[in-house]
């Protein structure tokens, strides 16, 4: 078990987009089903087939390739499954219990070890079957590598489509695979910046109603928004606090100076927190509340720095290359994402916090809005495909680089959730 | 081109026209094809022959210019579009019951919200020569839109240049 964990944790296993190196080899095979119609209400393998394969670190084997389709563990043949050439299976079933109740059950097997490594029963409705099929697979891909799984997380962004002369600015938000995709904000004027709470449950943005900037919360289930900030001049680029009751925000006031502030959402009291006269803003709390990242052109070109959350004087954080801007901090609080000017290319790179190591992790020439999944061994971002917008997402050691599915239109800002609560 | 064409006939009737009505056959109004006014309707003339005529504003034009560009990584009103500026204050300095918003944009390069302050270091720029020029702070207002709102859709050089720039929009 253990080398097990040591041999999928290894580098070399995983793949980029080109497939230079191999992923595991696994199998899940098609889940068993009794219920009243013919068919279960979601083909769960195929969902868990894909989360492992959009990972690149696994290579899920084709159905046709498979000796034996057991659904429950004690008809699993270790033989049959080593003779194919996987290193795990999973097999399972879903059980209808009710008019719109059902059992859901998966066991992931170790072939060569010939153990059960994780077996799991949970309840799901129709409404819920995806995601408790997104779950089986986060506890698979935890097993098999030792890092928690995204599957079940989800992603905001921003969609711009033109219509004519006009645009239309959409604020949506889909799982973290591009499925179930919900808007939940449009208007003709922009919307930027949008920003989760730490419960996930509501989502904070910019939005440009009647030509000015003004910062909104809105609760993602209800659609219910209030307005936080609207202050002459910008209000801007706002982020949560861990615990979620203060947002850190850019103020510009009628003088236009960017400054960085905290604003407690319930009391809608600021406190100022910058006061330098070049652009202060992009804000984000670290993961333990102590410090604010911001970005900053104070010595020229923008700059990442922070400075305490309770004020005080600002201390420089990025020193390669003239352009490091909207810093991101992983959810472990060890590494800095950045945009960052890479030979005249705007593109996302991790800077690891401890030895100030700057990776550079995609390719384009303007990508943008780097943002880090909950277990901050991924991130997604923007980048061009021709004149629109479309997402990536890229391993923090760059190894593994996906396009995501995605929509129509001109898609920029994702957001990735914090880790759902069950 | 169309445009030409229609100016050109239109002269022409008017010319025709003046054939008919009156003995005393005027020349034509100057014609600046550059202009490009309405040649139609600079008729007018007295009884005894013709008056001063004056040339019309180019309604496709505005009265004055409402962008300003900017230099890329700059915020700089540039000498040739100093005077537009100054054109605006006077405009404004006489009419302080107008007010301007002024819309600060920057290109698609680097992170979007600190294009927005880009974009409203340019509006401050045009909005500090404008109260120099003695325009009331309480006439102007400033909002930035980064590189939400291109005015050219794209990612060449020149589109850049097309969207860094304040527009001056009258809101009264």
């Amino acid at each position: 078990m253990l080398a097990l964990l040591g041999a999928y944790a290894n580098a070399e296993l995983v793949i980029d987009v080109q497939g230079v190196a191999q992923p595991t080899p696994v199998a899940i095979v098609p889940f068993g089903w009794e219920g009243n119609a013919p068919d279960m209400p979601l083909d769960v393998a195929e969902v868990i087939n894909n989360d492992l394969r959009r990972s690149g670190r696994f290579a899920p084997i084709s159905e046709d390739d498979m000796l034996q389709k057991p659904t429950s563990g004690e008809d699993v043949d270790f033989d049959d499954w080593g003779y194919v050439g996987v290193e795990a299976v999973v097999v399972g079933s879903v059980a209808q219990t009710g008019e719109n109740a059902y059992t859901l059950q998966f066991q992931l097997f170790d072939v060569f070890g010939r153990r059960q490594l994780v077996g799991y029963r949970m309840p799901a409705s129709r409404g819920t079957m995806r995601a408790a099929a997104h779950r089986a697979a986060d506890m698979i891909y935890e097993k098999l590598t030792g890092i928690k799984g995204v599957f079940g997380t989800k992603v905001a962004y921003v969609t711009a489509t033109r219509q004519g002369e006009a645009r239309l600015y959409s604020l949506k938000v889909s799982d973290q695979d591009g499925e179930n995709e919900h808007t939940i904000m449009e208007s003709s004027d922009p919307i930027m910046s949008p920003a989760w709470s730490p419960d996930s449950r509501q989502l904070a943005y910019v939005s440009f109603e009647e030509n000015k900037s003004s910062i909104f919360v809105q609760t993602v289930r209800t659609g219910n928004r209030f307005k936080v900030s609207s202050k002459p001049g910008i209000n801007g680029a706002p982020a949560f606090s861990p615990d979620g009751r203060q947002l850190v925000v850019t103020l510009g006031g009628v003088d236009g100076n960017l400054d960085i502030y905290t604003l407690d959402i319930t009391s809608r009291q600021t406190r100022r927190l910058t006061t330098h006269r070049a652009i202060d803003t992009e804000g984000t709390w670290s993961p333990d509340g102590r410090h604010i990242y911001f970005t900053s052109d104070r010595a020229g070109g923008p700059q990442v720095y922070r400075v305490s959350a309770n004020g005080g004087t600002p201390e420089r954080i990025t020193f390669e290359g003239s352009y490091n801007a909207r810093p991101r901090l992983s959810p472990d609080g060890t590494r800095l994402a950045v945009v960052h000017n890479d030979r005249g290319n705007f593109r996302i790179a991790v800077m690891n916090l401890a030895d100030k190591n700057l990776l550079v992790l995609s390719t384009g020439r303007q990508d943008e809005s780097p943002s880090f999944a909950p277990n901050s061994d991924i991130l997604i971002y923007a980048t061009r495909q021709g004149r629109d917008g479309v997402l990536e997402t890229v391993s923090a050691d760059g190894l593994i680089r996906q396009k995501m599915a995605s929509g129509r239109g001109d898609v920029r800002e994702p957001v990735w959730s914090p880790f759902p609560r069950f | 081109m169309s445009y030409t064409k229609f100016v050109a006939i239109g002269l022409l009737a008017v010319f025709l026209a003046g054939c008919q009505g009156s003995p005393s056959v005027p020349d034509p109004e100057p014609t600046d094809t550059t202009y490009g006014d309405s040649g139609a309707s600079t008729g007018g003339m007295g009884e005894g022959g013709m008056g001063d005529g004056e040339y019309l504003d180019d309604p496709s034009a505005g009265e004055l210019g409402m962008v300003i560009y900017f230099d890329f990584d700059s915020s700089e009103v540039r000498p040739q579009d100093q005077e537009l500026v100054s054109r605006h204050a006077v405009q404004l300095g006489d009419k302080t019951h107008v007010s301007v918003r002024l819309e600060g944009h920057a290109d698609e390069r680097g992170s979007r919200e600190y294009n927005i302050g880009l974009g409203e270091r340019r509006a401050q720029a045009v909005r500090q020569m404008l109260m120099i020029q003695g325009v009331s702070a309480s006439q102007i207002s400033t909002v930035s839109f980064g590189e939400e709102r291109p005015a050219s859709f794209g990612s060449s050089e020149a589109d850049y240049a097309q969207n860094r720039r304040v527009e001056i929009k009258y809101t009264n």
